[in-house]
């Protein structure tokens, strides 16, 4: 398999990207320095080029019952068009297939985001998901781009470029909501912890709205620093934090779980209502490493009372000088408990923290140690 | 292309080595290994003294990315780290032939630095990978 190239790719090498494969594609982990780029979307504006994310229309007047089955969270929540749900999509025995957005377009159009590298998995298991449901068509757009525009002065930048009647719109919409203009797909999401924007707009349109908001002041943004700013957001990552062997309840994600009307049968429902009330399922916390090192995926993490659990997801954070980390331990965890971490071979001191760590540019934690 | 000074000695792992005045060797990772691993997060390094055998893991540099192991390119007794690592580990990335160095051994076998790499043999590596 040749590896594949987003639009922009010759942008990113134009602007020094170093260029690595993440699923198959080609894409810029940084254009020179991960903490600087990191550090543009806290303080001012970046883009991060997110075209290889997997974008599937639905059409059709069957498409809301079909989500309603396929998606642990219920699209009838979205009213307007235009509004965004992330949700689960599970398999049977309550495993996550994959973490997704999806839109509401009107009652005969979703638009659902899913991750690059679930793209085959994720096409099998709805397609195979569709048989009883009549009256939905996909259709995957891989003739669109994707990009985040995100930072406290994104939003501004980008409207710098716009009509100022467009610029009107962007700056009524309302968090987790879309509107279309011109063909450009706007919508007020991210996965940063910061204001901002995900535009989808025709493939062939990319580079002249990326060279414009280059001009804009808006700092190119690689993979690396998306997933340091999601960590610190306290956001989640497919196949790390979760997979197809956890379900939402053990991942932080049961608040996406809509188990009204009980009448709605999503695929997975049956498997994580029977655990639903067990008191000993494991949860997802932060963590804050207070001795040297950093924080990885995979290390254990051993608490006072003889109990353990494991970082699914660790770093450093550029925004608190701290490694921090997401973990799943047992549920008698609390906040501020302290822990060892098993840094190779070696026990760092931690501490349990509340996430997010950081939001809109500042720290949410404390990282001085009483 | 990255910077891979003439004067040095290389290793396949990326370490380069500055060969001083009576077997005494200067040690730190190549420009290459610094752009390939990004902003340098956290740093340990040996400890003074401490004996090391060649291919030794003896200091670990970790990037916002990944933990990387350092090995000992030759046999020898650390006698001098660079502290200032400690607190300023990006001077591996903004410096990593000259601030950046990471530790100084004093080797017993002069003889050993003729098994390292030159700079063309490095060169060569790198392309490869």
């Amino acid at each position: 398999m040749t590896a594949k190239q987003t639009p922009l790719y010759q942008q990113h090498v134009d602007a020094g990207a170093k260029i690595v494969d993440f699923s198959g594609w080609q894409m810029p982990v940084h254009y020179g320095s991960q903490l600087d780029e990191h550090h543009a979307v806290r303080q001012s504006a970046g883009v991060f080029d997110v075209s290889h994310m997997n974008i599937v229309d639905l059409h059709g007047t069957g498409s809301k019952a079909f989500l309603q089955h396929l998606l642990a969270n219920d699209v009838d929540r979205l009213k307007n068009p235009g509004k965004a749900l992330y949700s689960c999509m599970l398999m049977d025995d309550g495993g996550i297939i994959d973490d997704l957005i999806v839109y509401f377009m009107n009652e005969s159009w979703y638009r659902m985001i899913l991750n690059a590298g679930r793209h085959d998995k994720d096409m099998k298991w709805i397609n195979s998901s569709r048989h009883d449901f009549q009256n939905v068509r996909l259709s995957e757009r891989p003739d669109l781009a994707m990009l985040a525009i995100q930072g406290p002065q994104a939003i501004e930048r980008f409207s710098s470029l716009l009509s100022d009647e467009a610029a009107d719109r962007v700056a009524e919409l309302a968090v987790f909501q879309a509107c279309e203009i011109d063909e450009v797909f706007i919508a007020r999401t991210g996965y940063t912890g910061e204001d901002g924007l995900e535009l989808i707009l025709p493939g062939n349109d990319a580079v002249d709205l990326w060279q414009q908001l280059m001009m804009a002041d808006v700092k190119p943004a690689g993979l690396g620093a998306r997933d340091t700013l999601r960590l610190e957001a306290g956001m989640l990552l497919y196949g790390l934090d979760m997979d197809e062997t956890t379900s939402p309840l053990v991942s932080g994600l049961g608040w996406t779980v809509a188990w009204q009307p009980e009448s709605r049968d999503f695929i997975g429902r049956r498997a994580l209502q029977a655990v639903k009330r067990d008191s000993h399922l494991q949860r997802m916390v932060g963590l804050l490493l207070t001795g040297r090192g950093v924080l990885r995926s995979h290390q254990q993490v051993q608490f006072a009372d003889g109990s353990s659990g494991e970082i699914t997801s660790g770093s450093y954070s550029p925004t608190l000088a701290r490694s921090i980390a997401l973990a799943r331990v047992p549920a008698t965890v609390k906040t501020g408990d302290s822990c060892k971490v098993d840094i190779r071979g070696r026990p760092v001191s931690a501490i349990v923290v509340k996430c997010p760590f950081v939001r809109y540019g500042k720290p949410c934690i404390e990282t001085e140690q009483k | 292309m990255s910077n891979v000074p003439r004067e040095l000695k290389y290793t396949k792992s990326h370490e380069w080595i500055l060969a001083g005045d009576d077997g005494l060797v200067t040690i730190g990772i190549t420009d290459y290994a610094q752009v390939l691993l990004g902003d340098m997060v956290f740093i340990e390094l040996p400890e003074i003294d401490k004996k090391l055998d060649a291919g030794d893991e003896c200091s670990v540099i970790e990037s916002v990315k990944a933990a990387s192991d350092v090995y000992a390119p030759v046999a020898g007794t650390v006698i001098a780290v660079n502290e200032k690592l400690v607190d300023a580990p990006e001077l591996i990335n903004e410096d990593p032939y000259g601030e950046g160095w990471m530790f100084r051994l004093q080797i017993a076998d002069v003889s050993e630095l003729d098994g390292l790499m030159d700079a063309d043999a490095y060169e060569a590596i790198e392309a490869d990978d």
